[in-house]
Formats: structure tokens, C-alpha cells, sequence
């Protein structure tokens, strides 16, 4: 595992500074900044129309910021504005060094191919060419988000909501992350299989000391998996800090609010 | 500053914005410290703030204004004004929180959540396991519970199951919110035990309990929290 | 009533500028899919509209030239489309490979080793490789930009997945001068191999596509394949039934409604070639002889 004081040493892997989106006069988002450091969960929180979803695009590089910038630190150690990569650089950044769950599983998948094919394609992209090898990491990595690996050669359009979620999250991890995007990943699955999905995020995310930002309006996810959080409304931040934190003493009106309005279990 | 724990002038009000902005002063000017070994035991009556200002030291509750310094790898910190990262990182490495009732993530087995510390830290999980074994020995809880969430257990085994978890690893310092409150005379003891053994090993506690003889039994000194009372 | 009066080779001499451009264009970039204004031919698309524009373009009086079909110079379209550049350009025709200065082909590669005198001309419906996996043009255009091929290893993964080989039997892709990934127009994978190191040029047209694209003499072609399932060039149970060729690709030619077949060279020019030096296979003729049309 991470050797403790490498760990506090450690340079932070994503940056956003003053980051804003506006369209227009509408301004989606507003003045969000924030380090994310190897290993740290950053939870997004905001009910509809607060600007997450945005600040999410901008944050993996998909929507290109009207102020502020993000920076990503690379693999050669050099940190780099994402604006400033060219296309082909961040293509493949987001093939290998990250990953995107987003909340419909068939955005993330190829749909009409099987399953070991899909995670096997991000191998392929970087130049793997051994069918049999490709196709061993394909199973292992099936078995560690507990998808039967007699299902490898079927095409996800004949899986469950839950499964090609879970198979979207193999095809993310099989070239070994650093940072994971997540658009509400238990969105519209039902309540057990959200448990099951989330079980298996936390323990790879442990295990492979990734980096998450998740975006979520469930506040119950925020706690079980991130370490910090983030609370947006109208775009703009209302509060930030370490998740127990925010979430058992609230400062804002709010974050009050949002918290008060969990149902109790 | 040899003490591990020297908090200096705390304050803590609680603005009630959902109920019209009450403010609701709870502690100001709390000042203590706690040295290596010793056990401090926060005294006085229910809503007086104990609970809170353990919170604080745990940097779960954040303090208005105030000090708390926090002797973290040979340095100070202030855990009022430190980054959420430092604090994370001084929850790993340096203080440990036993609640007053457990609070585990669903679905995971007993053993492991008692486990987690010390494979956090680096363990192997095999070994981190044992160790866990041998807590859950001492503190009774019958092996054929180990693969089973702890949510379905009883009060008193729940909360065995969290000192379990807390007094696992090697921290410097423990906070403990009445470690004792369901347990039998039995398991009341071996808490003792477990409190006596960490404090020859140099940690550092502070501590809320009810029970006199408990109190009598691990105080090495008391703090009255009513003199930190904040005016309303 | 005059009869019509066709520009040399039926295109205007501005079209066959901007055709040209367009191949030189692909010849500098091999493997790489130039588009350009294809016109509207005397011939739907779907029957070599894109061949034709570009054997249009590149024809000379001198020229010689030879088209085929599946192999054959017999079928209707090879006849009509020499025919038709017998008239419009009155340049000779012939059905010998080797004398051939530009040969227009559907979906063979002639058996006989091609010269550096020569162009082969291939006639191309679906330019894109990529086509049937990424629908959109958008995407597919930033692919090859990038040369992010990981999709490509995809269908012949899911092939061996399924089938337990590659399963592509024709239009099988191919990595033109180590950049670009290319359809070789629905050739059978046996003719892979003749468009490595080949000495004559090689040039692409798709009409409907509006696509042309190059592979200048002497450019390395490698098949696509994985390290494990190497690419095998296909080999038949037994030579031409006519002419004895072993290396040669064959049709089947069903002879009788009893079942009975035949396996006979599909290069017409190539098996009459070798019948009349004197090689001969198990059975003496082809059931039926066709009439040389001019």
C-alpha cells in the first residue's frame, strides 16, 4: 500500500482554479476552486441546476472553462493546464491515465460488443496485440466487479442496469487509472444493486488509491465514499470541507438544509 | 510543547439557520492539555458540551475561533485551521475517535471493520485480521460473529465491536465517548484493562464517562466542561 | 445527325485536373482517404463509378487497357466499362496482364505478378474500415487523424471471440506504410499479400464515397492481426480444375444440379495463359465456352 509520509508529501493531481462556465448570462458555474491529491475522494453534491454536471465537463476536459483553469499533473510529473494539451494528448489521457463513469451505463460501452471486447478495447488503443492476454485481463477484471466470466463474450445490451454499470466501471480501470470521473453512478439503478455498486466502488477505489471526483446528489453516497466534499447550488460553492464535517455540522442555510432533508434510515 | 493534546481558547456556537437563525452558544474559552500516558476524563452534566469538544479534537466538529494544537509526527499542529488533508492524514497516523455508537459502513464484516486500521496503514490483511481476532477474543464477541455486519448486533456487542476497531491500531492519541455505557461488569473491565495498557504505552486519552468507578478507575484527571459553558 | 462526340476518356479536362490532384494527394499520404467531387457518370452508382473517374483521369492515347470483374474479363460489367473506354478514349484493350498498362479491377487482384509499368485501378464501394463499427463520419475522420486504430483490433477480437478465428474472409484491413488503416475494397484476403511491395501503383476509387486513396509501388501493407492469430494467407484443398495453377484463387462453378462442382482459376486471362503453355488440370474444358466479346 502508500507509504505514509510519501503520502503527505505528495503534489496534488488535479487543480481547478476560479473555474467558471457561463452561456450567455447564465452563469452555470462560478468561481469553483480546489486540489484533489492521489488517493482522495471529492464528492460534488448539488441538487439539479447547481452546476455540478458542468463543473464536472470542465473538470475532465470536455467543456472547455470561460474562466479560470483546470491543471493535471501527468505522469512525467509535469503539471499541465488542459487547455494547453493538444487534442491527441488529451484523447489519450482520457483512455489510460483516467476514467469517466457516467450515469447511463450505454454512453460509457460499446452496446452491440461483447463484454470482453469493452474492456479490452482501451488495451487495444494502447497497443496490446496478444488476443489471449487481452482477453485474461478482460476476465480478471470482470471477476473483480463480480460479473460472471461465462458472460465475457456477451454484448452488454443483454445485461442488467446494475451489471453494465459494473461493466462500465471495468472498462474505465483496466489501464490503471490515477483520477476517476463518476456523473452519478448509482442513478436510476435500484436500491440494492446501488449497494452493491457502491460497495465495489469504495474497495477498488481503496485499492487502487484512485483519485474520484464523484458527482452525486445523494448525500448518503457522499458519506460512504468520499473523504471531502463539495456543495453547490445556483454554481456557485456554498460550503466545502472534509465530509464528516460538512455533513454533521453544517455551517450554510444550505448544506442545513440538505442535510435536515435526508430521510432517517 | 511535550503535551499531545493543548487546545487553547475554543469557542463553538451553533447558528440554527432552518429555525430562523437561532444562535445557540455551546463552549468558549475551553483550555486544556493532555501529556503522553495520561487519561483526561471531560466531566459534567448531559448538553454541557462533552461530546462536542471530543468532536473538536477529532476535528469532526469545527471549532469558531480558538487552538488545537495536536502534536502530530514530532510537530504541532493547529487542527482549527488545518487542511482537510492534514486532517485526514492526522486521523490516519495520529488520533483515534471511538464513538459513542458505532457507525459502520453497511455490509462489511466485523472483522474487517475492525481490520480496516491497520490495512489502511499499510498491513497485510491477513495479519491485520489476527490482530483483530484477538481484540474480538478479549472482548468476547463469539467468533462465528466475525463474518457478520455489525449492524444486526446488539447495543453492547456493537459497541465492543467499536473499541475493538479503536483500540486496534498504534495511535498516539484516543478520544473515547463512553466506552463503557452498555457493557457488563465483565467487559467493563477488560475496557479498563485495555485503557490501562495503552496508557503505559504512552498514549495519550481523553475521555467521557458516566460511571464513577469506571471514572475513578482511568482518570488520571478530570476537566469540568460547565467552566467552559459560553454565555447564552 | 451527328453522333456524339465524347473528351478524350468522356471526362472534362478540369474534372480530370481535380481527380488528379486528388491522386497525387493520396499518393502522398498512402492509405489515406482524399475526398473529392466524384461526377455523375453514365452508370449508376454501385457499378464502378468511382474506377472508372479515376482510370478516366490517368488514361493516355498510349495506354493499354485491361479490365476485369471477379477475375474475369467476360462478365457485363468488364465488357461494358471496356466498351466504354474503347469509345471515349479509343485506347487498346486487351485481356493479357502483363500487357496491360492500366488495369481496372472488382474485387481481384490478377495472379500475375504486376510490373512497374503498370497501375492497378481498384474499384472501392465503402472506403471507410471503420465503417460498420463508428457510424459517424465525424469520429472516424478523427481516427485516422490520430490514429487511434484500438477500435479495429475490436472486430477481430470479437471475430475470434465468436468464431474462434478471424472470420474476415474479404476486405480484410490492412496498415498501409505503418500509418494508415485501410479497406482494400472487398478483395478476398488471399490477394493481401500482392499488394505488399508491389511494384505497380495502386490506386482507390469510390464514386458514391466521393473517396480516393493511394498505395504508391514498393509501400509496406500489413494485414491487421493479434501476435497469437497471425494473419494465414488462405490456401485452397486443390488446384484449378482446368489448369492445374496451385497458387491461384478459384471459383466454384456448380455443374450439374446433382451436386457436382468445379474449382477453376477466377483469373480468367491467368488460367487461359497457362492452358495454352500447356498445363492442364483434371478436367479438359469449362462446361461451357464463352464467346470472345470485343
Amino acid at each position: 500500500m502508500v507509504d505514509q509520509a510519501a503520502l503527505e508529501n505528495d503534489q496534488p493531481l488535479l487543480v481547478a482554479e476560479a473555474l467558471s462556465k457561463s452561456y450567455g448570462r447564465i452563469a452555470a458555474c462560478r468561481d469553483v476552486s480546489f486540489s484533489l491529491y492521489p488517493g482522495e475522494v471529492l464528492a460534488i453534491v448539488g441538487e439539479s441546476g447547481s452546476g455540478k454536471s458542468t463543473l464536472l465537463q470542465m473538470l475532465s476536459g470536455q467543456l472547455t472553462p470561460s474562466g479560470g483553469q483546470v491543471s493535471y499533473r501527468m505522469r512525467d510529473g509535469v503539471t499541465r493546464d488542459l487547455t494547453s494539451l493538444g487534442e491527441a494528448e488529451r484523447r489519450f489521457l482520457f483512455r489510460t491515465d483516467w476514467g469517466y463513469v457516467h450515469q447511463d451505463p450505454a454512453q460509457g460501452l460499446r452496446m452491440a460488443v461483447s463484454a470482453g471486447a469493452n474492456v479490452g478495447e482501451r488495451l487495444m488503443a494502447v497497443g496490446w496485440n496478444h488476443y489471449g492476454r487481452i482477453r485474461d485481463t478482460a476476465s480478471d477484471w470482470l471477476t473483480r466487479v463480480e460479473i460472471d466470466t461465462a458472460r465475457i463474450d456477451d454484448a452488454p445490451r443483454t445485461y442488467s442496469g446494475g451489471m453494465r454499470q459494473r461493466l462500465q466501471i471495468a472498462r474505465n480501470l483496466v489501464t490503471e487509472p490515477r483520477l476517476v470521473f463518476m456523473d452519478e453512478p448509482t442513478g436510476g439503478l435500484d436500491v440494492s444493486v446501488q449497494a452493491r455498486l457502491l460497495d465495489l466502488v469504495r474497495s477498488l477505489v481503496a485499492e487502487l488509491h484512485l483519485a474520484v471526483v464523484i458527482v452525486t446528489h445523494d448525500l448518503a453516497v457522499a458519506r460512504l465514499l468520499s473523504h471531502r466534499v463539495m456543495v453547490m447550488k445556483g454554481g456557485r460553492v456554498i460550503e466545502t470541507g472534509l465530509t464528516d464535517q460538512v455533513l454533521d455540522d453544517p455551517r450554510e442555510p444550505y448544506t442545513q438544509l440538505l442535510v435536515s432533508s435526508i430521510l432517517p434510515p | 510543547m511535550t503535551a499531545m493534546i493543548e487546545i487553547a481558547d475554543a469557542k463553538k456556537t451553533f447558528t440554527m439557520h432552518l429555525q430562523g437563525g437561532i444562535e445557540l452558544p455551546v463552549v468558549s474559552g475551553v483550555t486544556f492539555n493532555v501529556n503522553p500516558g495520561e487519561c483526561v476524563v471531560l466531566s459534567g452534566p448531559s448538553g454541557a458540551g462533552k461530546s462536542l469538544i471530543l468532536k473538536m479534537i477529532f476535528g469532526n466538529y469545527r471549532c469558531d475561533s480558538g487552538r488545537i494544537g495536536i502534536r502530530h509526527r514530532g510537530a504541532v499542529v493547529d487542527l482549527a485551521t488545518a487542511e482537510p488533508r492534514q486532517v485526514l492524514n492526522i486521523r490516519r497516523s495520529t488520533i483515534g475517535y471511538v464513538s459513542q455508537f458505532l457507525r459502520a459502513v453497511p455490509r462489511v464484516a466485523t472483522i474487517d471493520v475492525v481490520a480496516e486500521p491497520l490495512i489502511v496503514n499499510g498491513m497485510a490483511r491477513a495479519d491485520a485480521q489476527a490482530r483483530a481476532g484477538e481484540l474480538l477474543h478479549r472482548l468476547n464477541i463469539p467468533e462465528r460473529l466475525w463474518q457478520l455486519p455489525p449492524a444486526t448486533f446488539s447495543g453492547g456487542e456493537q459497541q465492543r465491536v467499536n473499541i475493538a476497531r479503536g483500540f486496534i491500531s498504534d495511535l498516539p492519541i484516543l478520544l473515547l465517548d463512553e466506552p463503557t455505557a452498555s457493557l457488563d461488569a465483565a467487559n467493563r473491565a477488560v475496557v479498563v484493562a485495555l485503557v490501562a495498557e495503552k496508557k503505559r504505552q504512552g498514549v495519550a486519552m481523553v475521555a467521557i464517562v458516566h460511571d464513577d468507578e469506571i471514572r475513578h478507575l482511568i482518570a488520571d484527571r478530570i476537566v469540568d466542561v460547565t467552566s467552559f459553558a459560553a454565555a447564552a | 445527325m451527328n453522333a456524339p462526340a465524347y473528351n478524350f476518356a468522356y471526362l472534362d479536362e478540369q474534372t480530370k485536373r481535380m481527380i488528379r490532384r486528388a491522386i497525387l494527394k493520396a499518393i502522398a499520404i498512402p492509405g489515406y482517404q482524399v475526398p473529392f467531387a466524384s461526377r455523375e457518370m453514365p452508370m449508376p452508382y454501385g457499378w464502378g463509378t468511382g474506377g472508372v473517374q479515376v482510370t478516366a483521369a490517368i488514361l493516355g492515347p498510349a495506354d493499354v487497357l485491361k479490365v476485369i470483374d471477379q477475375g474475369s474479363d467476360d462478365t457485363t460489367n468488364a465488357i461494358s466499362i471496356r466498351k466504354f473506354f474503347a469509345k471515349t478514349a479509343g485506347v487498346a484493350t486487351t485481356t493479357a496482364t502483363e500487357e496491360a498498362t492500366v488495369i481496372q479491377t472488382r474485387h481481384r487482384i490478377p495472379e500475375a505478378t504486376l510490373h512497374d509499368k503498370q497501375v492497378l485501378v481498384y474499384q472501392v464501394p465503402i472506403p471507410e474500415p471503420l465503417r460498420f463499427l463508428e457510424p459517424r463520419e465525424t469520429e472516424t475522420r478523427r481516427m485516422h487523424a490520430l490514429a487511434e486504430y484500438g477500435l479495429m483490433h475490436v472486430k477481430l477480437y470479437e471475430d475470434i471471440a465468436r468464431f474462434g478465428h478471424i472470420s474476415t474472409a474479404y476486405a480484410y484491413p490492412v496498415k498501409v506504410n505503418a500509418r494508415y488503416v485501410m479497406d482494400p475494397s472487398p478483395t478476398p484476403k488471399f490477394d493481401n499479400p500482392k499488394m505488399d511491395n508491389c511494384a505497380a501503383l495502386q490506386l482507390f476509387g469510390a464514386g458514391r464515397e466521393k473517396r480516393i486513396y493511394a498505395i504508391p509501388p514498393y509501400t509496406q501493407v500489413v494485414s491487421l492481426d493479434f501476435e497469437d492469430h497471425p494473419f494465414e494467407a488462405y490456401r485452397f484443398n486443390a488446384p484449378c480444375a482446368l489448369c492445374g495453377a496451385e497458387n491461384s484463387y478459384l471459383d466454384e462453378i456448380v455443374t450439374d444440379d446433382k451436386g457436382g462442382r468445379m474449382f477453376v482459376c477466377s483469373d480468367t486471362d491467368y488460367c487461359e495463359g497457362r492452358q495454352a503453355a500447356g498445363h492442364h488440370g483434371a478436367l479438359s474444358a469449362a462446361p461451357y465456352k464463352e464467346k470472345a466479346h470485343g
